[in-house]
């Protein structure tokens, strides 16, 4: 399955929710601001390790965190958020 | 593969109707199908024809359009919030004795059914927005 949270975790619970919910298996793909719960060192880093966690490059790019992200984080292009959402079968954004 | 999309956002107030557009173009280039791209909510706003941005900015009205121009999308916005944001078409203008429309080409104004027809007939319903 895959998640896609779009909010900082520094502005709401989506991402902590998220991760509370998201099986071992599945990918959390982080867009939009979504993408600073993938910075080094926060307070919601340790999230992290509970699922596969992607960023979206343009979006992390656009903030200028591209050398502040935590270990493990991969990055994708739009052609690769694609990807994930054909690869499966289920998509939840956590608007 | 198939793909219906949901937009819930306006242009220039929220990334995702950026993003919305930024995945249904990347979607097209690697040859899937956009069934229906569904507007609703603020994200009406992205079928007017009315607005003028700046000529060094994105208009991201126009671009939705010329893409559904260029693909064959089926841009449909909701109707109901449509109705409370003035998005007017013939119809509506007809219907709530409107001295104008101001829908943008290849934008069709529409129920919520379509929405969820967009869900069972795509393989995938990914959405956009708060």
């Amino acid at each position: 399955m895959l998640h896609i949270v779009n909010k900082s975790p520094f502005q709401n619970d989506s991402f902590i929710s998220c991760m509370a919910h998201a099986a071992e298996s599945s990918t959390v793909l982080l867009i939009e601001d979504g993408v600073f719960a993938a910075l080094k060192g926060s307070n919601v880093a340790d999230h992290l390790s509970k699922a596969k966690v992607i960023a979206l490059q343009s979006d992390v790019s656009a903030r200028g965190i591209d050398a502040n992200l935590a270990e493990g984080v991969e990055l994708v292009d739009y052609a690769g958020f694609v990807d994930l959402v054909a690869d499966n079968e289920s998509v939840q954004s956590w608007v | 593969m198939k793909f219906s999309i949901q937009v819930n956002e306006g242009p220039y107030q929220h990334q995702s109707a950026d993003s919305a557009y930024n995945f249904v173009k990347a979607a097209l280039e690697k040859g899937h199908e956009i069934f229906r791209v569904f507007f609703y909510h603020d994200g009406v706003n992205n079928g007017t024809r009315l607005a003028s941005p700046p000529q060094d900015d994105r208009n991201v009205q126009q671009r939705w359009s010329d893409l559904a121009k260029e693909h064959e999308l089926d841009l449909v916005i909701c109707v109901a919030a449509a109705q409370r944001r003035g998005i007017v078409d013939d119809g509506e203008a007809e219907r709530n004795g409107k001295d104008a429309t101001n829908i943008m080409d290849g934008f069709r104004i529409s129920g919520l059914g379509q929405l969820i027809e967009a869900g069972i007939q795509a393989d995938r319903l990914v959405v956009f927005g708060d």
